[in-house]
């Protein structure tokens, strides 16, 4: 290594990798992980999420973590959008496509995507 | 890209605890489940709460888990890493078991009042990845300080922040520097004392095991603002995994070229290479490290010359201990306003203690300068167990004293410690309860300088093996007031007369229990008891004929057959052949053996 800039380089690599340790950031995105959810696809939905987070560069503000059944199957997979100061926001039968809709729109751009939203 | 992040100790505790065998049942639970691209494991160092080892966190949520086995992994796996539901059971909390609900490290008491400068990274990172360092803003403040300052800007920050020794004699870092870089020398050295050597204390293992490279780090800063480029770290044998993290850290650095020639393009040259001590006490004095590092017996050298002028190879030399090290690129990076903002007017920043003894919380704990020793004690460390009362706390081993109750409520600093006949020392803090006879605690700590003396001045190689004989004597119910006078008198000949700082400090243990337990010592020597109850030669077991039912439970137990009587009339214990072993308390179901 021969300059500072490459220091930064891997700092900013490392970044999105570390961040996930310094505790809960703004945003909560969280994922049914129960039986129900996994039977209807909710891994690929997790992967899709903490990957496009991750693309987006929103590590340090946006964390994705699983939860258990939150208690409507019949809608798994879930996906719901914790925010300090905002309404909980759930997305029922989600898939990957859908998700990377959600990472676009909402994460990203403060749009919640109420296509998906349950009771529309 | 992971979606979680379990981190495993890998510090010395929860190793021998069984964090490996954990670590390798997690590695071949996620692949039998298919999770190994969704889940990453990082071995980490230590985070502290080695009593409840081995220890695991998961993140993103920050879920910590104590006390894990390898057959709880599956549940963990299944449960928490595919389903996201917390296995409670497993889940640390504090005393309060009824209202525990924090399930994130940081939010227990134990953290709470905790500040980590030192130990920042320490159950963090993966100290074995020199990327994971990098991101959490490693090798950041060595670029700034190569780039953007001038060696004497760098010291000036040091001294400004008020940092001192950490090593125990809090010397003024920015000064030992300044006096360093101020002498003309074609060499000069930068080294690290990790001869960490008192009992109960591992403070500087942890941030080895947990961080290496930010000591890297500090010592290449050291060398650019002292104009050296040689860099050695003296580091006990006995600390294996210590030792082969930094020999990692050491190659990936100079494989990034943060150690070696014009690192960052600035001309500097820097290397550090590691010299094992073989485990002589002596060798974390300072001279007798560097006597050590030469390849000579390691045995102190008469100063002045300090080793600020004439040192390592008879060439100036800066020796900082690791703690401190560990805080200097923080400082860099954050200012030198920054670090004195923390801590006392005298003491300032924070302080690592390994708390051990007679506390809850075994473990390590960073907390500022100026925190009480009840808070470290009853609200960090979870106070003492089996609801015994507290009654002292030794500090600095082997070379500091004990600090009782009555002074529970003192804002711990270098000088407040001095004031009160103890000191800060390495940071090892050891617990005493109402079970420990102080008498016994000043022979155990005089047995180990006599062991570790190393022979070359009189007044401690032949002194203190005289204050150890004494106490001997007094713990064995042969003393006289005469004798305790006498343990004054020698004690401060040998502080007056030794060599160097072991012989100087090796009465302390005496002198500062004398001051605060003298009832303890005249107890043994006037009313030939222990009043703790430890000193075997002052105890006498005996049977209450009221309370004996005549069982014979107790007679068939003791291992020398000093227990005698006819079932169903009480027993006798023949004193002449008791050996004070306690077999027969223990057996004792209906309480009718006192110990006095």
């Amino acid at each position: 290594m021969k300059s500072l800039a490459e220091l930064a380089a891997i700092r900013e690599k490392m970044k999105n990798s570390v961040a996930m340790r310094d505790g809960a950031s703004g945003i909560r995105v969280v994922v049914g992980m129960a039986t129900c959810g996994i039977a209807a696809g909710a891994r690929p939905v997790l992967n899709t999420l903490v990957e496009g987070v991750a693309k987006e560069g929103l590590s340090e503000k946006v964390t994705v973590t699983q939860t258990g059944c939150i208690g409507i199957c019949q809608y798994e997979p879930v996906v719901e959008v914790y925010e300090e100061g905002k309404d909980k926001v759930t997305y029922v039968k989600m898939d990957v496509d859908k998700a990377k809709e959600v990472v676009e729109q909402h994460l990203k751009g403060g749009k919640v995507v109420t296509k998906y939203t349950i009771g529309k | 890209m992971y979606r979680a992040h379990v981190l495993i100790c890998g510090g010395t505790g929860c190793t021998s605890s069984g964090s490996v065998a954990i670590q390798e049942t997690l590695a071949k639970q996620l692949k039998e489940k298919d999770l190994e691209d969704e889940v990453k494991i990082v071995q980490t160092g230590c985070f502290g709460l080695c009593a409840l080892g081995p220890v695991m966190i998961v993140y993103p949520e920050g879920t910590f888990y104590s006390r894990v086995t390898p057959e709880d992994v599956e549940e963990i796996v299944e449960e928490h890493l595919l389903k996201g539901r917390i296995v409670e059971r497993l889940v640390y909390s504090d005393t309060d078991e009824e209202n525990a609900t924090e399930t994130s490290l940081n939010d227990t008491t134990f953290y709470k009042k905790q500040k980590r400068v030192a130990l920042r990274n320490c159950g963090v990172i993966n100290p074995e990845v020199i990327d994971e360092y990098i991101g959490e803003g490693g090798y950041q403040a060595l670029g700034k300080v190569l780039t953007e300052m001038t060696p004497d800007e760098v010291i000036k920050t040091i001294l400004d922040s008020g940092l001192r020794g950490r090593g125990g004699g809090g010397f003024p870092t920015g000064l030992k520097w300044k006096l360093a870089a101020g002498n003309q020398a074609d060499q000069k050295y930068v080294c690290c004392n990790a001869d960490e050597g008192d009992p109960g204390a591992f403070m500087d293992r942890s941030v080895l095991e947990g961080d290496p490279h930010v000591v890297l780090e500090a010592m290449a800063i050291a060398g650019y603002a002292i104009g050296a480029s040689q860099g050695y770290i003296y580091v006990r044998a006995e600390y294996p995994i210590a030792v082969h993290r930094l020999k990692i850290a050491i190659k990936q650095a100079r494989e990034y070229g943060l150690l070696g020639k014009n690192i960052f393009d600035t001309g500097f040259d820097f290397d550090i290479d590691i010299r094992l001590g073989a485990g002589a006490f002596v060798c974390g004095e300072e001279t007798a490290l560097m006597t050590s590092i030469e390849g000579n017996r390691g045995e102190p050298r008469p100063r002045p010359p300090y080793p600020a002028v004439k040192g390592l190879f008879g060439k100036p030399t800066i020796l900082n201990n690791v703690e401190t090290y560990a805080n200097i690129p923080q400082i860099i990076l954050n200012g030198a306003d920054w670090f004195a903002s923390m801590g006392t007017e005298k003491s300032k920043g924070t302080k690592v203690f390994a708390l051990g003894g007679k506390i809850n919380n075994t473990g390590l704990v960073e907390v500022p300068m100026g925190t009480t020793l009840r808070e470290v004690v009853e609200e960090i460390g979870g106070g003492i167990p089996n609801g015994k009362k507290f009654k002292a706390a030794q500090t600095g081993g082997p070379s500091g004293g004990c600090i009782p109750a009555e002074h529970l409520d003192i804002p711990i600093d270098y000088d407040n410690l001095i004031s009160i006949g103890s000191m800060m020392g390495s940071g090892g803090l050891i617990v005493m309860d109402e079970d420990n006879c102080m008498v016994d605690i000043a022979k155990f700590f005089l047995e180990f300088t006599v062991d570790e003396s190393c022979g070359k001045c009189t007044p401690c190689r032949v002194g203190t093996r005289r204050l150890l004989e004494i106490l001997e004597k007094i713990t064995s119910g042969k003393g006289t007031l005469e004798d305790i006078d006498r343990l004054e008198e020698l004690a401060a000949y040998i502080k007056a007369n030794s060599l160097c700082g072991l012989g100087q400090t090796a009465p302390n243990p005496v002198l500062s229990t004398l001051r605060y337990f003298r009832d303890e010592y005249e107890a043994h020597v006037v009313d030939k008891k222990c009043p703790a109850g430890v000193c075997k030669d002052l105890l006498q077991y005996t049977i209450i004929e009221d309370k004996c039912k005549g069982c014979s439970a107790c007679s068939r137990k003791c291992p020398v057959g000093a227990i005698s009587g006819e079932i169903k009339s009480p027993f006798v214990i023949d004193q002449t052949k008791c050996i004070k072993c306690g077999a027969c308390i223990e057996t004792c179901k209906f309480g009718a053996i006192e110990k006095k």
